[in-house]
């Protein structure tokens, strides 16, 4: 039995390399160039015995990953190796003194870590810590409010922009005011922050009644055309050249050195982050986080409780585009150069990856998800260009065989503390099958 | 009206290739209700396969209407087959799943088809030799429709045609509409779903094929870009017509057509591709069933 | 405006699905404290109905009104389900739609979403009012599960619960937004004779206890006439009759839409 079965997945796979030998060669075996008008096709025979054996590997591990996942079925990830791990890590977490301790080590690390590492390293990190920012934020509207939204990175643009548009147009003012342009950080951040919201809720506010796939593309349209304005908008915003020599913080009226100044960011980062994951905590564990919870699962039982969808959407929305803002604002001031290129569908495409890869809804995920992504390809350089391939791939397999992501989401349930009930009759003593 | 008449005419060429991509679109969504995003690379595909088929034959000093032909054909049949196999491989397993997985995998799919095909070819624009004809009876109106205006024009008419005779009066074509209005019910009475689902997405992408070899004749070149957009206006197009519907999606797509040569021309070049993305966003807002899509009632 | 004058009125309701009268020209009304049903062969259009009253969808022709207290009549038809949710009418579903994957008790708390006030900035700031509000929450929604006998299951996932258990809990997370009038798409579809014996006592405590007015969709005929006051039959979409369980039984109208000529 097992032995026929063995055999056939091997006819099969054998049958699949043929088959994707047959579909790749076209693009991988054959390289086209063109001069003066006429294709020329060179071919690159030697790919071939790869691209088969690669086939016929794969498709067998694939059908073996599939039947596992059916077998597994709706299961959520009970077992496992990765599993039995994060539970054991939730228990050890749940004892005071590791917790406390757990804490201090990580704090301690994300203190040193500018002057252990240097520049370099910290310019990377603030990077990243800008991803983790944008995918919490993200992971407030598409994790938490269950709308997908591929428009993001405009908010990230109206972020970035507010403060360039705020220095080159009341810099000149504050200099000749005799302040510091330094404190035009600290205006722009909230100012940026609530512009997107504002942003958000306008843009949003008409389409929010239609379906997630609808919902979908329509945030796509929104994202390009704002790329687009900030393009051909050159008179105000610069156009495709943007905005340069947009002041880093000021620390207290000190100009700092570049070296400073990005140890400095790194922990204005680092306090946003913080925040972040403090107020998205709060509102998770709260009245409008139950009923976004309520809304995911049966959006129509949901409203015929009272609870306007409408209205729930849009904050998540605002939300979300409230953190794109402050990262915006931070991006500009970490480059202190922006232009519209840095806030196209694909930078959109990045942090929703982020937050599904890392575990959609869930906190740690999306911090996960962004270092993962960004930090990655910084020390992995022979891989970056196949980043996008990677990052594609990775996003299929999660999508399909780890729905939850890698650092899945452990909601708080809300459960009652008190005596369980007087006559003391347990759950299964109805004695009749849960049915649905 | 000179202005006006030449406008109308390129915009009716572009539309009617936005409708042969369109047309995946709708059908795909028809029968499975997936926004398939990846479809615009598999048009893609279908240009660069159309590019390197083409440009070995040519060399190998065949005749040009050969050339065309079998370079036709080849986009046709790999195209299919990449559309047949994403579907097995990105789709099937997500069936039973909440709709935006599937549109989450249909994004990485489409970014691992970009990164392929530029990771094995170029980044750079490559011109794409045209191999289709210069057809002399045009000559006197080539100012107002060029001769592969003409072509891509009755290429799609005719396509529409087989494919809505096809739709109406065949077999499979029963069996497509009996699995667009209800899956289970159409597995009930012996529709083999699967392979229905599978024809679909084969018939979308030999259309979208079609249509790579034509806007990349018409255009004069390509790269591993040049799907997205054109599949996000093909997506456009579909919606606007009404999704799920074959002439909605043809109506859609010349609609589409038309606002971009005459906004182009009238208003600002600079927002070209902006005037796809302001159509999706009104029509969403004011008819979201599209012109002819059918009102959805959610059952409760 | 007497005691009698009905809490709701549907006036002439017509429903058109393209082409199709789902529902055609019904009038009916409910007056205070009653407890009403709606029956009629499979596809007569009661849930439909249902639907109209509650905002799922705005009908084609026709007003629903309701009275409050001892408040003017509104219109309610066309308006949103959550807004008529807010104004007093509650319903339960007749295939189940529980938030499956919350406990029993976050059910409950959804239904008294609207009892609670805290927005984004409090849930932000949880202020000493908020965490008083969230505590108070919990016993309200406790008494409710207790009422409905649900409280041995407080803790548990929805979708784990018994079948009777889970038709239970929609009732129970309707009651939790307060309603006047509670509509129940066949609250008794799937039990066994025991389970619905005990929800018939459990309709009668929520009209008497609780003073909530009671319409129900039901096929269970015993059910029906144990418990309603009046009842309204329903066929292709028409209203062939109305009256007491004991008119009903005897029209040959409602013999004639059951058995068929």
């Amino acid at each position: 039995m097992e032995r026929n079965k063995l055999f056939r997945d091997l006819r099969t796979s054998l049958i699949i390399a043929a088959w994707f030998s047959f579909l790749l060669f076209p693009l991988l075996v054959m390289k086209v160039s063109v001069t003066s008008g006429a294709a020329l096709v060179r071919f690159r025979w030697e790919r071939l015995p790869g691209i088969a054996v690669a086939a016929f590997a794969l498709s067998f591990a694939w059908r073996r990953a599939l039947e596992w996942n059916e077998a597994r079925g709706d299961k959520p990830s009970g077992a496992g190796p990765i599993a039995a791990l994060t539970a054991r890590a939730r228990s050890a977490l749940a004892v005071k003194p590791i917790r406390l301790s757990v804490s201090a080590v990580l704090l301690a690390v994300v203190a040193v870590y500018p002057f252990a590492l240097g520049m370099y390293h910290t310019n990377i990190m603030i990077t990243a810590l800008i991803y983790v920012i944008l995918a919490l934020g993200l992971n407030i509207v598409v994790g938490l409010g269950g709308l997908l939204n591929l428009g993001y990175a405009a908010f990230f643009a109206v972020g970035a922009y507010t403060y360039g548009l705020l220095w080159k147009y009341a810099g000149p003012a504050f200099v000749a005011a005799g302040v510091d342009p330094g404190w035009l950080f600290w205006i722009a951040l909230p100012t940026a922050g609530v512009l997107a919201a504002v942003f958000g809720a306008l843009l949003s506010l008409p389409v929010l009644r239609l379906r997630g796939d609808y919902l979908a593309i329509i945030t796509l349209a929104f994202g390009e055309i704002v790329r687009m304005v900030l393009q051909n908008s050159g008179a105000v915003t610069g156009g495709a050249t943007g905005i340069s020599l947009i002041p880093r913080p000021w620390f207290f009226g000190l100009r700092l050195p570049p070296r400073q100044a990005a140890t400095y960011i790194y922990y204005i980062a680092v306090a946003l982050v913080a925040l972040t994951v403090f107020v998205v905590r709060r509102i998770e564990d709260s009245r409008v986080g139950r009923a976004l919870e309520a809304m995911r699962e049966d959006e129509i039982a949901c409203e015929a409780m009272g609870v306007d969808l409408v209205r729930n959407k849009l904050v998540t929305f605002s939300l979300g585009a409230f953190w794109a803002g402050i990262a915006g604002v931070l991006l500009a001031a970490q480059t202190t150069y922006i232009n519209p290129d840095s806030f196209t569908l694909w930078e959109s495409i990045t942090v929703l990856m982020a937050v599904v890869i890392g575990g959609t809804g869930s906190i740690p995920g999306a911090i996960g998800g962004a270092l993962l992504l960004k930090l990655l390809p910084e020390y992995f350089r022979p891989l970056a260009q196949y980043r996008m391939l990677i990052y594609g791939i990775a996003m299929i397999l999660v999508i399909i065989f780890k729905p939850d992501g890698l650092f899945p989401r452990n909601r708080k349930k809300y459960t009652f503390e008190g005596a369980p009930s007087e006559g003391g009759a347990s759950p299964a003593a109805d004695g009749q099958e849960a049915r649905r | 009206m000179d202005f006006f008449l030449k406008l109308f005419l390129s915009g009716t060429a572009k539309g009617s290739i936005y409708a042969l991509i369109a047309l995946g679109y709708t059908m795909v969504y028809g029968i499975v209700q997936l926004i398939n995003f990846a479809h615009g690379e598999v048009y893609m595909i279908g240009g660069f396969t159309a590019l390197i088929i083409g440009g070995l034959l040519f060399s190998s000093g065949m005749a040009v209407p050969l050339v065309l032909l079998l370079s036709i054909l080849a986009a046709v049949v790999f195209s299919a087959a990449f559309g047949f196999t994403i579907e097995k491989l990105a789709y099937k397993p997500l069936r039973e799943k909440p709709r935006l997985s599937a549109l989450i995998s249909a994004i990485g799919i489409s970014m691992i088809l970009q990164n392929v095909v530029l990771l094995a070819q170029t980044e750079k624009y490559l011109s794409f030799p045209s191999y289709l004809p210069e057809l002399e009876f045009l000559r006197p109106v080539r100012e107002y429709l060029n001769s592969t205006q003409f072509i891509i024009l009755v290429t799609t008419a005719a396509i529409m045609v087989i494919l809505t005779l096809t739709i109406k009066f065949t077999r499979m074509g029963k069996a497509m509409r009996a699995t667009a209005q209800d899956k289970h019910m159409a597995q009930l009475v012996g529709v083999d779903i699967n392979g229905v689902i599978s024809l679909t997405f084969i018939i979308g992408s030999a259309l979208a094929a079609v249509g790579g070899v034509l806007i990349c004749s018409y255009m004069g070149q390509i790269n591993y870009y040049i799907g997205f957009v054109a599949g996000i206006k093909a997506f456009v197009a579909a919606v606007l017509g009404g999704i799920g519907s074959i002439p909605g999606a043809v109506l859609g797509s010349f609609i589409l057509g038309w606002t971009e040569s005459l906004g182009t021309g009238y208003l600002s070049s600079d927002y070209e591709d902006a005037y796809a993305f302001v159509i999706l966003i009104l029509i969403l807002i004011l008819k979201p069933d599209g012109i002819l899509g059918k009102n959805q009632k959610q059952k409760v | 405006m007497s005691a009698t004058d009905p809490i709701l009125e549907i006036d002439r309701l017509s429903m058109i699905f393209g082409g199709l009268r789902a529902i055609d020209d019904v009038s009916l009304h409910i007056r205070e404290g009653e407890i009403c049903a709606l029956i009629g062969p499979n596809g007569a259009g009661k849930t439909t109905i249902f639907n109209c009253i509650t905002g799922v969808y705005r009908p084609t022709e026709g007003r629903v009104t309701i009275r409050r207290g001892s408040g003017q009549r509104e219109a309610i038809q066309g308006l949103k389900p959550n807004v008529i949710n807010r104004k007093g009418l509650a319903r339960t579903f007749q295939n189940i739609r529980l938030f499956g994957n919350m406990t029993v008790l976050e059910n409950v708390m959804i239904g008294r979403h609207n009892a609670l006030a805290a927005g984004v900035l409090r849930a932000i700031a949880r202020d000493a009012a908020t965490r008083d509000e969230e505590e108070r929450l919990i016993d309200d929604c406790r008494r409710i599960l207790v009422k409905m006998r649900l409280d041995p299951f407080i803790n548990e996932t929805a979708r784990n619960l018994p079948y009777g258990a889970q038709r239970r809990l929609e009732i129970a997370r309707a009651l939790a937004t307060d309603p006047f009038l509670l509509l129940l798409d066949e609250p008794v579809a799937g039990m066994n004779p025991h389970e619905t014996k005990e929800l018939e006592e459990t309709i009668n405590l929520i009209r008497d206890e609780e003073k909530v007015t009671i319409l129900l969709i039901e096929h269970d005929m015993s059910l029906v006439m144990n418990v309603s006051e009046r009842i309204y039959v329903l066929d292709y979409g028409r209203l062939i009759a109305e009256g007491t369980p004991d008119e009903i039984k005897g029209n040959p109208e409602v013999i004639k839409a059951y058995l068929g000529e």
